[in-house]
């Protein structure tokens, strides 16, 4: 291996790395704040390329569909319980708030001509895709987690199986079983040193520094962010200082689902995406999250770009077997902190 | 052991065993097929039932361990030749050894560790199987030789039909034994938190290895008979989502008992031949959409139902009369000699404790001699608690000294400190709540046995067992709930749950009883009669240490009395002279100004 492909298989994992970092990051907040263990994150990757890639091509994606009728159903439950507690005034908000969004975008890109859907600016595209995948962190959280938010860690974790299946067999039916690629955000490429790098490339790493920078202040200076930390640490305390760990629970995976859709809008011009590829993606994340114990953030971030570089490396030494090589990482990062951790953990039904 | 009343249950037993036992002479290939495959399934979802529904712990791997004992004989049977019962028995200790690897590094650690270790294992093996030229790569292994049994060679799924069932059904029938043992018990006891089994002697450690362990070898056998009876083996059987599916089986089945297996994977293996006919054609597209479905019914069942269909099943048959066997006609367990009435028991110097910047016990000391009750008091607060955990070895002092019987115990796990004799009840009780009380006290004689799982599987502990029970039956009337011995312990009043933590920590035959508020909750008689049994024993050598807030009671019993007050030691005296000591009156009454 001479230098110019040392750095260049850097080059692609430290990409990948700041992807699997920004999922890590994700990871660790919805745990810290619900305690799920968010498998499902993978499949808001899949979902943001996915449903860009149906704009690019004109279409009308299903995750639209999908953030509708998850609207509606979160609008019959809330709606019926202010109903039935007459509480008529929440009505509007419990209407605007859920199925507003959503339903605005279905007009908007069903009112659309094919072409002119296609021939959209590229951030526009982006925003509409977000604008649809994002909303589905907060509906899927009050319609899946909140009703059994008090459960075991473990109980959450099978439900959190449970969505990841679910969301995969509604991935096929709404993309196919084909995989997509998109537009990149700039063509062309900057030479640095002996390397040349792609503009998509420098976006990558541009938009995952200025995302973790954006997450640091959100947490530091707001005080939704705060709220956020202090769920984290004691639910109890934090519920009675006034935070609603509802909103908490909603608002995290709302972060979940964005960093998510991004992630994918960003990976998608680089590698062709398919209804399922979320999954594997999504996984690499947790690795790193899991080397971070679940529980701090910069470790987690670091874990993640070391799984890129050892994905990109061993990609070029043993390509059949990068998965195993990358899976396998856990089981040293494991041992370590089985060993050096003395008590065993309380664990309450 | 032979039921002695014949219910509907039994009946209804007796008509699927003869339905099983029939079904292969009349039953069309098709449904003999789906049984075939329902019966390897259901192996492998008991694993899980026994794995998430009794231990509390879950992996979403189940499918690799499949995979490792299907393609070990795979590759065994056709590259060496060698006779599939050698493969089995190989594959057998290959699952056992990554089981207990994977084992060892993740369930030390809190609970999603195991999950998370399983899917990434589940994983690599999976890609491996796919990658490996040796193992046929993608498109898998075929010529796998037909089972022979007794020179019988069970070439199709007819005859093939009669070793899956048996399998299951003898795993089964295995599965139960062992829950209802001793072994047993302490596994029951992982979902109630570690700390009360670690106070009676259960390494919880190694139960949660053996479960995942015996969940792993099911597994794997279900893999062995998949590869013979298939002929053939490619990788995608073994996949995650395999996994996942699994776990659906035992939950949607319903993952606290041994036939919701059984339900589930029929269930799911039946829905899922039905809808990936259905499907497709509703969507006008192929794929596996049925995992929509699925995903979907698992939320629902752990939203509005978490112990699956098999208790909604069951309600319709009237269940065998309970058991009430006469539990104390067993020779009684042998005990343990007290030490003479006098001699010193425990005895702690300089003991602190911190939490970090919080000091909750600073240089406490004090001592504790056989055949005397030693009362604690002091404030809410006032570290009480925390000198208890760390004298039972819950939660071990930062400095200081502690020994029993002369022995230190610092360092010591809290099972250990148990099995030198010392055992001990909790503040908020910790009863586990369906089992019954005589269960629950059965797991504070957890030292008294020694009979393993493998004894339990096959019922060769009856006899230990039955003197076990025994024992915890003599203590319950002992300390007065006789009545109430096969009821669930949750449905007690708060009060009697603390007596019944009490016959649990004398069933462990202790020599010194740590009491942590026992009369809270308790009535008048009820504390008189508690009173009364504690004096008892204190007569009868043993030392008691007895944390508690009713003054009446403690002044009537103790003979010695330490106060505590911000962690630290506020005076120690008989229970006179602390009455009039004018820094305790202070701390309790406030200062006369």
């Amino acid at each position: 291996m001479d230098l110019q492909i040392l750095l260049l298989l850097g080059q692609d994992g430290l990409t990948n790395g700041a992807i699997y970092a920004l999922l890590a990051l994700a990871l660790v907040l919805v745990f810290a704040v619900t305690r799920v263990i968010f498998l499902p994150q993978g499949e808001f990757v899949a979902y943001g390329a996915l449903t860009l890639a149906a704009l690019q091509a004109g279409k009308l994606p299903g995750t639209v569909w999908l953030a509708v009728g998850l609207g509606v159903a979160v609008v019959l439950i809330d709606g019926g319980l202010a109903l039935k507690s007459g509480n008529l005034k929440r009505l509007p908000r419990i209407i605007l708030g859920n199925l507003g969004l959503p339903l605005v975008l279905l007009g908007l890109i069903s009112g659309l001509e094919a072409e002119a859907l296609s021939a959209l600016a590229l951030p526009l595209q982006i925003l509409l895709t977000l604008g649809i995948v994002v909303p589905l962190g907060p509906l899927l959280y009050r319609l899946v987690f909140q009703p059994i938010a008090s459960a075991t860690p473990l109980v959450l974790l099978i439900v959190a199986v449970a969505l990841h299946m679910t969301l995969i067999g509604l991935g096929l039916v709404f993309f196919g079983a084909e995989g997509f690629r998109t537009q990149p955000f700039s063509d062309g490429a900057v030479e640095i040193g002996p390397l040349l790098v792609q503009h998509q490339t420098l976006w990558i790493l541009f938009a995952s520094v200025a995302l973790i920078a954006l997450l640091y202040v959100l947490f530091e200076r707001t005080i939704y962010g705060k709220a956020l930390r202090a769920t984290a640490l004691n639910r109890t305390g934090a519920r009675l200082m006034g935070i609603s760990t509802t909103m908490a629970g909603k608002l995290s995976m709302g972060l979940a689902a964005f960093i998510g859709a991004l992630s994918g809008v960003l990976v998608s011009p680089m590698t062709t995406l398919y209804y399922d590829s979320g999954f594997l993606i999504g996984l690499k994340g947790f690795v790193g999250a899991i080397i971070g114990g679940l529980a701090s953030y910069p470790v987690a971030a670091l874990g993640a770009v070391l799984v890129g570089l050892l994905e990109s490396y061993s990609s070029f030494y043993a390509s059949a077997f990068k998965e195993v090589i990358v899976f396998t990482l856990i089981i040293p990062v494991l041992l370590w902190r089985s060993l050096t951790s003395h008590h065993v953990e309380e664990e309450e039904e | 052991m032979m039921p002695k009343t014949f219910a509907p249950a039994h009946a209804i037993l007796a008509v699927f065993l003869l339905f099983l036992a029939g079904g292969p002479l009349w039953l069309p290939e098709f449904h003999i097929t789906l049984l075939n495959y329902i019966g390897l399934y259901g192996l492998v979802a008991l694993g899980l039932v026994l794995l998430t529904g009794v231990g509390g712990l879950t992996s979403f791997g189940q499918a690799a361990f499949v995979g490792l004992g299907a393609y070990t004989t795979a590759y065994l049977t056709t590259a060496h030749g060698l006779s599939p019962w050698l493969t089995l028995v190989i594959g057998l200790g290959l699952t056992l050894v990554f089981a207990l690897f994977l084992g060892f590094i993740t369930l030390r650690l809190s609970g999603h560790f195991l999950p998370l270790g399983t899917i990434a294992w589940g994983i690599s093996l999976y890609f491996l199987f796919g990658n490996l030229e040796w193992l046929g790569g993608h498109t898998g292994m075929t010529g796998i030789p037909a089972v022979a049994i007794f020179g019988l060679e069970l070439k199709d799924g007819r005859s093939f039909f009669y070793l899956i069932w048996l399998v299951l059904l003898g795993a089964m029938l295995t599965t139960r034994n062992l829950l209802d043992s001793r072994e047993g018990r302490a596994i029951r006891a992982l979902k109630g938190g570690s700390v009360m089994a670690e106070a009676m002697g259960v390494n919880t450690a190694r139960s949660k290895i053996l479960i995942f362990t015996v969940a792993a070898l099911y597994a794997c056998v279900s893999g062995w008979l998949y590869a013979h009876l298939q002929r053939f083996v490619n990788p995608t059987p073994f996949s995650i989502n395999q996994g996942v599916e699994f776990l659906f089986m035992a939950v949607i089945g319903g993952v606290g008992h041994v036939w919701g297996a059984v339900v589930g994977a029929g269930l799911i293996t039946v829905l899922k031949q039905w809808l990936q006919d259905f499907l497709p054609e509703l969507l006008g597209q192929s794929g596996n959409f049925e995992v929509i479905v699925f995903g979907l019914m698992m939320i629902f069942v752990l939203h509005r139902a978490r112990n699956g269909l098999w208790p909604a099943i069951a309600r319709f048959v009237p269940a065998p009369p309970q058991e009430r066997h006469a539990v104390t006609t067993a020779e009684p367990l042998p005990r343990r000699q007290l030490p003479a009435a006098g001699t010193v028991l425990l005895q702690a110097e300089g003991v602190t404790k911190r939490f970090g910047g919080l000091v909750a016990n600073k240089d406490m000391a004090l001592t504790v001699k056989a055949g005397e009750v030693m009362a604690l008091i002091g404030p809410n607060g006032a570290g009480k608690s925390t000198m208890f955990n760390c004298i039972s070895g819950v939660n071990p002092p930062t400095d200081g000294h502690i020994s029993f019987l002369g022995q230190p115990v610092a360092g010591l796990e809290a099972r250990q400190v148990a099995r030198l004799g010392m055992s001990r009840t909790f503040q908020h009780v910790r009863l586990l709540s369906s089992m019954t009380v005589l269960e629950n006290v059965a797991i504070g004689a957890h030292l008294r046995g020694q009979k393993n799982y493998l004894a339990a599987g096959l019922r060769l502990e009856r006899q230990e067992e039955a003197r076990l029970l025994a024992e915890a039956a003599r203590q319950i009337e002992r300390v007065g709930l006789a009545e109430h011995m096969f009821d669930a312990a949750g449905s007690l009043a708060l009060g009697k749950q603390r007596i019944v933590e009490i016959a649990r920590a004398l069933a462990a035959d202790p020599c010194l009883l740590l009491l942590d508020e026992p009369a809270a909750g308790l009535r008048y008689l009820e504390k008189q009669a508690l009173a009364e049994l504690l004096g008892r024993l204190r007569s009868e050598g043993m030392g008691i240490l007895l944390v508690e807030h009713d003054m009446d009671f403690v002044m009537g019993l103790a003979d010695r009395v330490v106060v505590m007050e911000f962690g630290e030691k506020l005076a120690e005296g008989l229970p006179e002279e602390i009455q009039k000591n004018p820094a305790v009156l202070e701390a309790y009454l406030g200062g006369v100004e």
